[in-house]
């Protein structure tokens, strides 16, 4: 990322840009953009050799690809019609059967049909969310690190006050206000859960630009931009990555818990919708297991993926970490 | 670390990032004098208070919709009778009028009329933070003592059968939404095995007294307190864990053993005093996990309490009482986190000059 980065961008390098596959520049070099894209991938390609030799690693991809899989198969895996409470034809709150080998909910669905289906809605929730809460974050965080004075004070005090403020509570008030709704919860669990990535990024940021290259590019006439743009988001992007896969895992708890609370799409299907409907029709006290284990059980399952995947990333990234 | 919320959503898992144990986002100067200290750190969680107090208020006025049309929702109404219902509730005045009016009400303690307890909201908050701080209190002590005694535990023996057998459960427990957990604690101890009441604070009707209600009230406690420290102890675990594993590559240790102290000693008296340092800012950090927590325990055991309350109004669209307990439970968080900083200088003697 050395030689091309304080040029302003010449007609080689937009033909690259605007063809991927022209790698070669009109004098016949090879491109920088494409020389740094190499090295990404092949740090990638090391980092994911690294993750399946680890049995966490290797466990995490697992449940995360079945889980995928699942969401992406849904129809093929459940009909439909099976979500239609007005089409089905068993009893309500049947236990396991051969029709229904996990019993049916207090509207007579099929409770292994329903899992099936709401496993997109808790994973697009928690990805997006996720997303949502690591970009503000990293901004946030970078933006701390790097500016002084006022804005620094200013940055630290908004930081401060979601790092202190009850999430939970903060999201309830925010999707009270919203209305109901999958991009609700999404907006909600993504403003209330960054403050921890931008502290983590914000120390990193530190760390990076006290290192003497940053000083080079300084002297070299670098602007704000250029140095928060290519040599601190790189820097911080591994720590991000980790992070991210970590924190997929909690906005997916966060997802479950406020659809329990009834701030979820009424008609979505999804696990915390499951469990808020075995709740207010007392399937806990009348006993119905079979419509409250396996909702929760699928959260777990998912969440746990996540969290094994991203310790094993944590690992490799931060090698003094190794074994925590 | 928030929450996540749930442990705060957001709460992105704290399993042991580096940067987690980092010290405060302050950083006070080390020669700092106690009052200056004192004086920054209270003048944060005051900026804190006002960034509550003003999201409070703004939050609840960008919503959609006449919240006095959900008041009389399916009653027949007249123009006259709604504009008599906004003017009770301050609804007709300019935005400008109505937020000097929240700041001086707030000012004096009031919080506003319940849309459907028609009751002041601080009479609700006021009879429910009692349960609420019992709940909550008793189940951050547990998991404190026992997430912080496994966790130094499993660092000494790390890869010993004790620190997978502890880290794994703790892993599990992480990964478990609380109010499935109350669900399942419900559904086993109290619905088949009936060893525990299905909810309340109290036998209802009882006329208990003394010594009877204490055990009446234990009784009741038991399981939501179990439900609440389940999932905050193996955060405690996990962190403890972490930064003990960090101490122990120190010299001061070798040292420690080279004069000959038995190990245990080298534990008890060197290596955890200085991992309990960082872990005691996150302890406090993880109350709002604990309040999340609060919110959906309290609602699955019907807990006479603030979670439930904010619950209950959640929905029933009692907006000043949501609004409320935002405020209040923000505030004991707040007021925690001041004291954790203050608690911080007490324990690092290098804070203090």
């Amino acid at each position: 990322m050395t030689l091309p980065d304080n040029k302003p961008d010449t007609l080689a390098m937009r033909m690259v840009e605007l063809d991927g596959e022209h790698v070669h520049t009109l004098d016949g070099k090879v491109s920088a953009r494409r020389v740094v894209w190499n090295r990404r991938l092949s740090r990638f390609r090391e980092i994911m050799r690294e993750v399946v030799s680890t049995p966490g690693g290797i466990a995490g991809i697992l449940i995360l690809a079945i889980a995928i899989l699942v969401a992406i198969f849904a129809p093929l895996l459940a009909p439909e019609t099976d979500l239609d409470p007005t089409k089905v034809t068993s009893g309500v709150n049947e236990p396991p059967s051969a029709e229904n080998p996990l019993g049916t909910d207090p509207l007579g669905r099929s409770v292994l049909s329903l899992l099936v289906w709401g496993s997109r809605i808790s994973l697009l929730v928690g990805v997006s969310a996720t997303l949502v809460s690591m970009i503000i974050g990293t901004i946030m965080g970078m933006a701390a690190g790097h500016f002084t004075g006022v804005s620094n004070a200013i940055l630290m005090r908004i930081i401060d006050f979601f790092i202190v403020v009850p999430s939970l509570v903060l999201a309830i008030v925010l999707s009270a206000t919203m209305g109901p709704g999958v991009l609700t919860i999404i907006i909600a669990i993504g403003v209330t859960s960054w403050a921890g990535t931008a502290r983590l990024v914000r120390s990193q940021t530190l760390t990076v630009e006290s290192r003497s290259y940053i000083e080079r590019a300084w002297a070299l006439g670098a602007t704000d931009w250029h140095i928060i743009n290519k040599h601190v988001l790189p820097a911080v992007m591994p720590l991000v990555m980790a992070n991210t896969t970590l924190a997929v895992g909690s906005a997916i708890i966060a997802e479950s818990t406020l659809s329990f609370l009834g701030l979820g799409d009424p008609n979505a299907v999804s696990w915390g919708a499951m469990l808020k409907s075995a709740f207010s029709t007392g399937a806990a006290t009348a006993g119905y297991w079979w419509y409250m284990l396996p909702p929760g059980l699928a959260i777990v399952f998912v969440v746990l993926g996540f969290t094994l995947l991203g310790r094993a990333l944590e690992s490799i990234i931060n090698p003094t970490m190794r074994g925590r | 670390m928030t929450d996540t919320l749930s442990r705060g959503p957001g709460d992105s898992p704290g399993l042991g990032l580096e940067a987690d144990i980092a010290p405060d986002i302050d950083e006070p100067k080390r020669s700092s004098s106690w009052a200056r200290y004192t004086l920054v750190k209270a003048g944060g969680a005051a900026i804190s208070m006002v960034m509550v107090i003003l999201l409070g208020f703004f939050a609840f006025r960008i919503i959609p919709g006449d919240p006095v049309r959900l008041l009389t929702d399916g009653r027949q109404v007249s123009p006259e009778q709604l504009d008599i219902i906004r003017d009770t509730y301050g609804l007709n005045d300019p935005l400008i009028v109505q937020f000097f009016t929240y700041l001086t009400d707030m000012l004096k303690g009031d919080l506003g009329q319940s849309f459907v307890y028609n009751q002041p909201v601080t009479e609700l908050i006021g009879e429910r933070i009692g349960p609420t701080l019992l709940l909550s209190g008793t189940a951050a002590l547990l998991s404190i003592v026992v997430g912080l005694w496994i966790g130094q535990r499993a660092a000494w023996k790390r890869g010993s059968f004790f620190d997978k057998a502890n880290t794994g459960i703790a892993l599990i427990l992480w990964s478990v939404p609380t109010f499935w957990l109350g669900m399942l604690v419900l559904m086993t101890f109290a619905g088949s095995l009936k060893l525990f009441p299905t909810g309340g604070m109290m036998t209802v009707a009882s006329d208990a007294q003394g010594f009877d209600l204490f055990l009446d009230i234990a009784h009741h406690m038991v399981l939501p307190v179990l439900t609440m420290a389940a999932v905050v102890y193996a955060h405690y675990l996990m962190v403890m864990r972490a930064s003990l594993l960090e101490e122990m590559s120190g010299d001061y240790l070798t040292t420690a053993r080279a004069k000959g102290l038995r190990e245990d000693l080298v534990r008890r008296r060197h290596a955890v005093p200085n991992a309990l340092l960082p872990t005691v800012t996150l302890i406090f950090m993880a109350l709002g996990g604990i309040i999340s927590g609060a919110v959906t325990v309290e609602t699955i055991f019907s807990w006479p309490g603030l979670g439930y309350l904010t619950f209950q109004s959640l929905s029933q669209q009692d907006y000043p009482v949501l609004q409320g307990t935002f405020v209040v439970f923000s505030a004991i968080v707040i007021v925690m986190n001041f004291f954790a900083d203050l608690l911080y200088r007490v324990l690092d003697p290098r804070l203090r000059k």
